[in-house]
Order: structure tokens, then C-alpha cells, then sequence
């Protein structure tokens, strides 16, 4: 037992500080995320979630060259992004999509200047591949208490709008004939995406936080039909993927071919992948077998 | 400006802004901004992962590029097709920062390739990319109908003996192809940008589709042209210029088309 423990967690695992906080950091970004992200792939938000994703490259690299927590950036351009696409987005979900990417295009464009002068002004060389693919070891203990104040907020407006946003989901016009303002909680809706998006991005890096959001909700919807239940089972296999992540990034500091460790994102991202793969074959299997 | 080491990039961005404005006119019309988006960044993983294995970058973005196509087209017939396109991307990014940690590559070449270089274009490198983009462009040509078509009329073009299914996957290929062409010159973050900017700009100033596709191939043709110039001008990446742009672009056609309708 004790070398089977041995086998799958690495010496020093449970008494290494960085793995600690990994651990906390990533589970309540993967918390939010699993939660949100129920929502983003109810609305058929998946785009804008992966778009908000990508605009916080630009927030992230506006941070680094003001020497701020990247944090601060990943949240502020994605609320400020969300905000422009409800504006000019347009009802069909053609020219949303449409709108989200032309957003993303020119702020995209922004981030690719902030990093050409984050390169070039600071001496932060890694600063692209940081924002861009993350670093969760290298979290400090101090952006605990940060995670908690911008997930927090994200987790109250999904519960304070459960009903409207699952409504407006369902069909906008009967929302709308029930009193929901529509734009508002679609607004709102944004908002919480770029929350959960940003602290994804602290996690696996800003554009493989789409992964933590659409992957587990996508699982989770296949395996359960009750929004209630698909939530709390997304927040579960988000939770659960970036741990294991986390475990595998440690143990691979002994693996080929460098021994400097395996990104911890590439793991997160498999995870889920297989866990959607395996998702979307057994559902077709009890669909042919009912 | 004009000095013989810039000629490679006025070629080659001319190129590739061509590719861009044809290919970019369907993922407009076919409502396809995430894939044209998805396929790109994927593809960086696949120069990445080339890179690693001292290669051909243009193969490696070639082969992520279909195999992500193809991945999205086989999953989205099981899955919700914005679903299907994520989980496809983050995985082909998660692969990404696997190899992209095991080189030693200078961060400056990462950057390049997800921004865009135009000055590292080499003169036995635009031959290629010329044959592959005329290829590119002239299958375009050719389904033209076909692919306006299905576009447009599923349901009508299934009753006259065209399959939808398989434009699509003719249509996935032209993206991964044109995608494999322009990710060198404009980085795989922005490609799309030129995709989807002057097309969807071109778009709301003309309906009928040959003269969209022309003015789209011009507008891109111009953003890229601008970019350059600036980018010489300023130093700044290129990136920067193309995605503004393309925004630019398109809030520009949205104005005329709404002045045009206000005043009639």
C-alpha cells in the first residue's frame, strides 16, 4: 500500500509548498470554471468563453508591463471585452460569432504589441510563453486571497440568475415574455465567463483556459440531463482533473526527456480530452443499446 | 521600404492576403468563425511539435492543421459543433505546451509564430507557398457554386444532389490548407483576423457573392499591405497592425451598409 502511495505520488509531494498552493488555486479556478462553464455550453457560449480566453492575453500582457498581478489584467480586460461584444453583438448566433471574433482579432492585435514591449522595454523573456500557457507552480501563496475575490463574485451571479439564465438558455422569447431582461443577464452571463475565464488562465494559461470551461460541462452534460446535476458533476470532474493534473505534473519532474517536468496544462487538457472522448463514446453506445 | 530583403515579405504577405480574402469569404458565409479561428492555433502545436523534431515547420502545420479539421469534423457530428471545435483546440494547444517545453527554442521564435514574421521569409520559401495558395484558391473556384450553396441553402442543395457532409470537409480542408500557408507570415493568432475582417466587411457593402469575393480579396490585400508599411515605419509586430485592421475593416462596412439603409 505505503508503495503503491510511493508509486503515484512522488517523494515530497504532500509536503511541498508550491504543490499546496497549485492545489488550492487550481481547484477553485476549476470550481468556478466547471460551474460557468454548465452555462457557456447551455447558451452555446463556447466561442465567446475561448474568445474572452484569449482577450485575457491582452490584459495579461498590459499587466506584466505594469508590473501588477497578471490576475488583475485576465479579469479586467475580460470584463471590459464582454461588455463590447454585448454591445455590438448582434441576435443571431451567426452574427455573434461574428462580432466575439472580431473582438478577439483586434485585442489580440493589442496583446501582440504589449508583449513586443514587454519583451523589449522589461527583460521578462518569458512573459509570452507564461500568460500564454501558464505556470501553476509558480503561483504565489499571496494570490489566494485574490482567486477567492474574483471567483466568488462569478459563483454569485450564476446563483443569483440560475433560473433567468436557464430560461433565457432554453428559448430568449419566453424569457423575455416572463420578465427576464434578456441583455442583462446575457451581460451578466459574460461577466462571470471572463471571472471564471481569468482564473483559468492563472491555472493553465490564458488559451488553454477554454479547456477548464467547456471541457468538464460538455462531460458532464453528456452524462446528465438536469442542469442542476450537470453543474455540480462539471465542478466535480474540473475539480478532480486538475489535481490529478497537478499529481502528474509532479511525478513527471523524473520523466523524459528533459527531467525539468511536464507542463501541468498539457495534463489538465489530456485529462479532459480523454474524459470527453470516453463521454461522447459510451453516450452513443447507450443511445444505440435504448 | 522597397529594399530587395523587404520584397520576399510585400510577395508573400500579397500571397497570403489573397488566400486569406477567398477562403475567409466562406468561413463568413458559412458562419465558421471558430473553426477558421480553432484550426490556426491549433496548428501552432504542429510547428512547435515539428521544431522539436528538426523538420519542416510548413509540414507540421500542414498535418495539425488537417488532423484538427478532420478531428472537428468527425466530432461535431456527435457532439454540439462549438463543443466539438473547443475540446479539439485545447487539446491540439495542450500538445503545444508539451513540446514547446522540451525545446530550448528562444522565446522570440514562439512569439513570431504565434504574432507573425514577415521579414524572416526566405526567397526558396515563397514557391511553395505560391503553389500551395494557387491550389488553395483555384479548388475555391472551382466548388464555388457548390459551396455558396450549401452555404446558403442546405436543405436545396441536398434536393439537388449536393452533399452537404462533403463540402464540409472539402471546406475544412481549403481552412487547414490556407491556414498552413498564412500562420508563418501572420501568426496563428491572427490569421483569422484576415479571415474574417474584410470578408465580413465585404460582405455588408455588396450582396452579389463574386463581386463580395472580389472586394474581399482587395480589402485584405490593403490591411496586409498597411500592416507592413507601419510595421517597417514603427517596429512594432505586424500582428499588432493586421488585427487592428481587420476590426477596422469590419466596423467600417458595418457604418456604410447602416448609412446606406438609413438613408433609403
Amino acid at each position: 500500500m505505503n508503495s503503491l502511495l510511493r508509486l503515484l505520488f512522488a517523494p515530497g509531494f504532500f509536503a511541498s509548498s508550491p504543490v499546496h498552493v497549485a492545489l488550492a488555486v487550481g481547484g477553485i479556478a476549476a470550481l468556478v470554471s466547471g460551474v460557468v462553464g454548465t452555462f457557456t455550453v447551455l447558451r452555446g457560449q463556447s466561442y465567446s468563453g475561448h474568445a474572452l480566453a484569449d482577450l485575457s492575453v491582452t490584459g495579461g500582457s498590459a499587466s506584466f508591463l505594469a508590473s501588477i498581478s497578471p490576475l488583475w489584467g485576465f479579469a479586467g480586460t475580460g470584463v471590459i471585452a464582454a461588455g463590447i461584444m454585448e454591445m455590438i453583438g448582434i441576435r443571431r448566433p451567426r452574427g455573434r460569432d461574428l462580432a466575439t471574433g472580431i473582438v478577439r482579432g483586434a485585442g489580440l492585435g493589442v496583446a501582440a504589441l504589449f508583449l513586443y514591449w514587454d519583451t523589449t522595454s522589461t527583460s521578462t523573456t518569458g512573459a509570452t510563453v507564461t500568460i500564454l500557457f501558464g505556470s501553476m507552480f509558480t503561483v504565489g501563496s499571496s494570490a489566494i486571497p485574490l482567486v477567492l475575490a474574483f471567483g466568488l463574485p462569478a459563483l454569485a451571479i450564476i446563483a443569483i440568475l440560475y433560473r433567468p439564465l436557464l430560461l433565457s438558455s432554453v428559448s430568449a422569447d419566453v424569457a423575455a415574455a416572463r420578465g427576464v431582461r434578456v441583455r442583462l443577464t446575457g451581460l451578466a452571463c459574460l461577466v462571470a465567463i471572463a471571472l471564471a475565464v481569468s482564473l483559468a488562465a492563472v491555472t493553465v494559461g490564458a488559451i488553454l483556459s477554454t479547456a477548464l470551461l467547456v471541457g468538464p460541462a460538455a462531460i458532464a452534460l453528456r452524462l446528465t440531463s438536469t442542469p442542476g446535476r450537470a453543474t455540480v458533476t462539471a465542478a466535480v470532474i474540473a475539480v478532480a482533473s486538475t489535481w490529478i493534473g497537478v499529481v502528474l505534473a509532479y511525478d513527471s519532474f523524473t520523466w523524459p526527456p528533459s527531467h525539468d517536468g511536464w507542463p501541468v496544462s498539457f495534463f489538465i487538457v489530456a485529462l479532459i480530452f480523454l474524459g470527453f472522448l470516453a463521454a461522447q463514446l459510451t453516450g452513443r453506445v447507450r443511445r444505440v443499446g435504448g | 521600404m522597397f529594399a530587395p530583403f523587404m520584397v520576399n515579405a510585400w510577395v508573400t504577405a500579397s500571397i497570403v492576403a489573397v488566400i486569406a480574402g477567398v477562403v475567409g469569404f466562406f468561413v463568413v458565409l458559412r458562419g465558421a468563425a471558430f473553426v477558421a479561428d480553432a484550426v490556426p492555433q491549433g496548428a501552432f502545436a504542429g510547428a512547435a511539435g515539428a521544431s522539436l523534431l528538426g523538420i519542416n515547420t510548413l509540414l507540421g502545420l500542414g498535418l495539425f492543421a488537417l488532423a484538427g479539421s478532420l478531428g472537428i469534423g468527425w466530432l461535431s457530428r456527435r457532439a454540439r459543433r462549438d463543443v466539438a471545435t473547443a475540446v479539439i483546440l485545447v487539446m491540439m494547444l495542450g500538445l503545444g505546451a508539451l513540446f514547446l517545453s522540451f525545446t530550448v527554442e528562444y522565446s522570440s521564435e514562439i512569439f513570431a509564430l504565434l504574432f507573425g514574421e514577415v521579414l524572416g521569409v526566405s526567397t526558396t520559401e515563397i514557391l511553395p507557398i505560391a503553389i500551395l495558395g494557387a491550389v488553395c484558391v483555384l479548388v475555391v473556384l472551382l466548388l464555388f457554386r457548390p459551396l455558396l450553396m450549401t452555404s446558403l441553402a442546405p436543405e436545396s442543395s441536398a434536393a439537388a444532389g449536393i452533399s452537404n457532409g462533403r463540402m464540409e470537409l472539402v471546406f475544412l480542408v481549403i481552412v487547414a490548407l490556407a491556414t498552413s500557408l498564412t500562420l508563418p507570415v501572420v501568426g496563428a493568432l491572427l490569421i483569422f483576423s484576415l479571415m474574417i475582417g474584410p470578408p465580413a466587411a465585404a460582405r455588408s457593402l455588396t450582396a452579389r457573392p463574386l463581386a463580395a469575393v472580389g472586394l474581399s480579396v482587395v480589402l485584405a490585400v490593403l490591411t496586409v499591405w498597411v500592416a507592413i508599411a507601419a510595421s517597417f515605419e514603427t517596429n512594432w509586430p505586424v500582428g499588432f497592425f493586421v488585427g487592428v485592421g481587420g476590426a477596422v475593416c469590419y466596423a467600417a462596412g458595418r457604418l456604410l451598409a447602416w448609412l446606406r439603409t438609413s438613408r433609403s
